[in-house]
């Protein structure tokens, strides 16, 4: 858990990275624009999960990638690749973080989690989880990792929010069936709150 | 109603744990061995006839597999959507696409294509196309009108004096190509007491599904699997088979969840085909991933308007009569039709006693229109919603009572052709919104404090919402086990699921020991409708209903030509088929179907009825002989307009020197007959009342005229609703009237939801700035200051797709 990186001071570091990438194009708009041909692609160890995992990483390629194409982590998601959407959110060091908007390098020496790594070892799925499939949290269910990642983060730093508090916490993922309301049901039900 | 084991509870959806968990998989989260990466080329230009394509830099980079072009897929007669183009009629039209080992190699390969093209005029706004002088988006025309006499082109140009006169609020007197009616329009509007018109703009806007249209193909002996981000499931066969060029029986389709659609992935879209042809041409397994930025460009979007509407009203508050016009947005490919929807919705919801509906549909070079939750419908909801504010302001009467003076009923007969409607209960509605929101006493409170003013708001949304003649298919196996082959498509509304439930509910079945097929065209799916238009509910309670039936019926034979007597003489109960004279005497689901197996026949699928469709008959004959076989076509009666009708009720809280405003509260009814599943209801009943404060407040098209260039290209630029854009709480309920029609009183509601929620908004804030109609969505902040400080707007009146 890092004190000093603040929800909002991270939206505003993302929100002035995706200004830049927006004026490139397409899936790999922050990973190498200028790549020497045929420089040497760098074996790295992160911790992903609890698990070390050896991978092969360009010096520019984004954690989104790096999760989904190396790792075969497809639960977090590509909604926007440009730090909008939040479907990509994952923890670093108990952080929420954009993963498309994260150079993978800058994550070596860091804890990532991803939703794949909330389920018990026997099993059992996370409290938020759990509370999302109650209260019929999702629709389509593109979002919903993110939304997951932003939810479990605001109960591990405020593990009794006011709805109101989890609202503005989650306001980083976008949902475009609109089923904030039943997000903010599940929030309040993971944490032991009538929603 | 409670004597249903099924329909009415809630359950937990098979597949939302795959959601929760990141085990669910999209289009984009497939890979196969070999597959390389296609990124596409499209236009620059907003409407361009491509001279030369120089490719060879490209195909001599290492990496680069393949090169697609217009001449390798099929060409199609404009203005129609190609899978690629050369005479791109939009910016980000496809012009080719790459192949590459990585998408990275694929994307550098853009760079050095060199395609010369000569610009062709383009236009953005379809006032500036209909004004003599004014740029035709194809040079077929500018108009193209779609209709079952016969399609085609026209150039359709108005005088100056008629667009200014129609941009003053007057009736246009253009030409315009389409037009119904019925009643005397004249007569009605000469008795009215109080005649009221107003013209109006709804900017068109884009769906942004979270999920872009991702598609994977390759071939193996000669079928072609696709994965793709597709909104239904079987409904995509025939049109992404002729898509590909090849039969049904050589297409597989693979859409086990979609990150929504919204209307944009109904039917298989032409980019879904862009690797199948690919594959073909490169013999390796071809994955298209759509960036977000071309979903702006190249995805879809809702259909504006430009219109002028005329209403008389009786003293007590009765629409005698509605003139209405409008030019519709169709954008370069002419996908439309949203403004007949609109007249059409305007007989259903205000009952009007004569209609005429005229409509002009223009081109514009501007990106490709598509159905978008409740098209025609939602648009004219916000724009009628202020105008019977205004009408009962005029008259002295309520708003709630001036909307039920007129609410449909059952016995309301709607639409040009005079339909009577299945049910509608709309008055029950509008008092279940009206007390639930406690609107007698709100009406009565001071609205304004200081510089904040509040406003109070209903609306009222429609979808018609149901289609016949579909087929069902379940099949009971030996394990005494019900599977429900469905080729609903899921793209989050758990229709799927909750209309599956109407063959176990027939069959009395645990819903545990059931098991759903879906997902894959190879698990052996009927064929289903689209999954959109409100339709699943009604539609797929009833053909699952039949099959379920038609098992049923092959139970009962099976039993009394086992046990005896006939089959009359037997009844179910979930798991055994019994003798009622003696319950004793039975055998369990697992048997039966094992004596069917023994019988075949039509008992386990070897025969089957004759009307059913050429992609069920395959499925039925793949499962012929694994167990007891129901299937049928919904062949049961129908009659008249199955409409899905919803209400909402809202207090805004504008504050008067931002020009922002809060919900502070929001109540939604559903009037969609029957509750099928209590909690996705109040999901899409919330998620629609989220599109439609979307479309009130913030989400709009907006264009660079001079260049023809979408200047919002990304989720905030276009004004998504975010959790902080939203009351954190919405209230919903329903009328929960059962449908006659409907073996379970179902009918749908997906798209009324939302049409509710825009008319609310917009009537709020009319509310809330003294009656003051704005006619246009979005209404934005700086338009409300603009409108309480006396300046003028920044646009011109009726202009659309402008900053």
């Amino acid at each position: 858990m890092n004190p000093q990186l603040s929800r909002r001071r991270f939206i505003k570091a993302v929100i002035a990275s995706s200004v830049a990438a927006a004026s490139s194009s397409g899936i790999h708009s922050a990973i190498a624009q200028d790549k020497p041909r045929g420089a040497v692609e760098r074996l790295i160890s992160l911790n992903v999960n609890g698990q070390t995992r050896r991978v092969d990483v360009s010096p520019q390629e984004t954690l989104a990638f790096t999760l989904r194409y190396k790792l075969g982590l497809t639960g977090t998601k590509i909604g926007c690749n440009r730090g909008e959407c939040g479907a990509c959110t994952v923890h670093i060091d108990g952080v929420t973080n954009y993963s498309c908007s994260t150079l993978t390098h800058s994550v070596r020496t860091r804890a990532v989690r991803t939703v794949e790594g909330l389920q018990a070892a026997d099993g059992s799925l996370h409290p938020v989880q759990q509370a999302f499939i109650d209260e019929l949290s999702p629709q389509c269910g593109f979002c919903t990792p993110g939304q997951i990642m932003s939810a479990v983060a605001l109960l591990e730093e405020n593990p009794r929010p006011t709805r109101e508090e989890a609202r503005h916490a989650m306001s980083g993922n976008l949902c475009r069936c609109g089923a904030y309301d039943h997000y903010l049901n599940g929030i309040m039900r993971a944490s032991g709150q009538n929603s | 109603m409670s004597d249903y084991k099924l329909v009415g509870k809630n359950f937990t959806p098979p597949d939302i744990t795959g959601k929760v968990t990141g085990k669910a998989k999209y289009a984009e989260d497939f890979r196969v061995d070999g597959m390389v990466f296609a990124r596409m080329y499209t236009s620059p230009m907003a409407h361009a006839r491509v001279i030369n394509i120089d490719t060879s830099a490209a195909e001599a980079m290492p990496g680069v597999v393949g090169i697609l072009t217009a001449a390798d897929v099929p060409e199609v007669e404009a203005p129609n959507a190609a899978i690629l183009t050369n005479t791109p009629a939009y910016i980000g039209d496809p012009i080719l696409a790459v192949a590459a080992e990585t998408e990275q190699i694929a994307e550098d390969a853009m760079a050095v294509i060199k395609v010369e093209m000569e610009p062709l005029p383009f236009v953005t706004d379809p006032l500036d196309s209909l004004l003599e002088g004014g740029a035709d988006a194809r040079v077929e025309g500018n108009v193209y009108s779609r209709s079952r006499e016969g399609s085609g082109f026209r150039t359709v140009k108005w005088s100056r004096q008629q667009v200014e006169e129609f941009r003053a609020g007057k009736e246009p007197t253009g030409e315009f190509v389409n037009e119904w009616s019925y009643g005397d329009i004249s007569k009605s509007m000469e008795e009215a007491e109080l005649v009221i018109e107003e013209n109006f703009v709804t900017t068109g806007y884009a769906h942004m599904s979270m999920e872009p249209r991702t598609a994977m193909a390759y071939w193996q002996n000669g079928t072609c699997y696709v994965h793709g981000s597709a909104q239904s499931q079987s409904f995509w066969m025939p049109g992404l088979a002729r898509l590909l060029g090849i039969e049904t029986k050589d297409l597989v389709l693979i859409s086990e969840n979609t990150g929504g659609g919204f209307g944009s992935k109904i039917g298989a879209y032409p980019v879904a085909a862009l690797p199948g042809w690919f594959s073909k041409k490169i013999n390796r397994p071809v994955q298209l991933r759509v960036t977000r930025e071309q979903e702006y460009y190249m995805g879809s979007a809702r259909v504006g308007f430009q219109g002028w509407i005329r209403m008389g009203f009786a003293a007590d508050g009765r629409i005698l009569g509605s003139d209405v016009f409008i030019i519709e947005d169709i954008g370069a490919n002419a996908t439309g039709g949203d403004a007949s929807s609109a007249g059409g919705a305007i007989s259903m919801v205000y009952n009007a006693g004569a209609m005429r509906f005229r409509g002009l549909p223009v081109l514009t070079n501007t990106t490709p229109r598509g159905a978008q939750r409740g098209p025609g419908q939602n648009q004219i909801a916000a724009v009628m919603a202020p105008i019977m504010d205004k009408a009962a302001t005029k008259l002295g009467i309520d708003r709630v009572d001036i909307r039920k003076v007129n609410s449909t009923n059952n016995e309301s007969v709607v639409y040009a052709e005079r339909l009577p409607v299945t049910s509608a209960y709309m008055d029950e509605a509008l008092s279940k919104g009206a007390a639930m929101f406690d609107w007698d006493t709100r009406r009565q409170r001071p609205k304004k404090n200081g510089s904040k003013v509040r406003g109070l708001g209903i609306g009222q949304g429609f979808h018609s919402a149901g289609a016949t003649g579909f087929d069902g298919l379940v099949r009971i196996t030996p394990d005494g086990k019900l599977h429900i082959h469905t080729g609903v498509g899921n793209l989050g509304t758990y229709s799927y699921a909750s209309t599956s439930r109407a063959a176990a509910e027939v069959l009395k079945c645990d819903w545990d020991n059931c098991e759903i097929h879906r997902g894959n065209t190879e698990h052996n799916l009927p064929w289903n409708s689209y999954q959109a238009g409100s339709v699943t509910t009604f539609t797929h309670t009833r053909t699952n209903y039949v099959a379920a039936m038609d098992a049923l019926r092959k139970m009962k034979a099976i039993a009394a030509d086992t046990m005896g007597g006939s089959p009359e003489d037997y009844d179910i109960d979930g798991t055994r088929i019994f003798r009622m004279d003696n319950p004793a005497q039975g055998m369990s689901y697992g048997a039966i179907a094992a004596r069917a197996i023994q019988l075949g026949g039509e008992y386990s699928g070897q025969t089957f009825p004759e009307d059913i469709n050429e992609i069920t008959q395959r499925s039925v004959q793949n499962l012929a002989g694994s167990g007891l076989v129901g299937v049928a076509k919904d062949n049961l009666p129908q009659e008249g307009v199955i409409p899905g009708l919803a209400v909402a009720f809202c207090e805004i809280e504008l504050d008067l020197e931002t020009g922002k405003y809060e919900i502070l509260d929001y109540v939604g009814v559903a009037e969609c007959g029957t509750v099928l599943f209590p909690a996705g209801l109040a999901q899409q009943m919330k998620g629609g009342a989220v599109w439609g404060m979307g479309m009130a407040a913030l989400e709009r098209h907006v264009y660079d005229p001079q260049n023809g260039l979408p200047a919002n290209i990304g989720y905030h630029q276009c004004g998504i609703p975010t959790y902080l854009d939203v009351p954190s709480v919405t209230r919903t309920s329903a009328v929960d009237i059962a449908d006659p029609q409907n073996p379970f009183g179902a009918r749908g509601i997906g798209e009324p939801a939302m049409g509710c929620s825009v008319a609310a908004l917009t009537s709020a804030i009319s509310d809330a700035l003294d009656g003051h109609i704005f006619g246009r969505t979005p209404v934005s902040p700086d338009m409300i200051v603009n409108h309480v400080t006396g300046h003028d707007q920044s646009f011109l009146p009726l202009q659309t797709n402008n900053f």
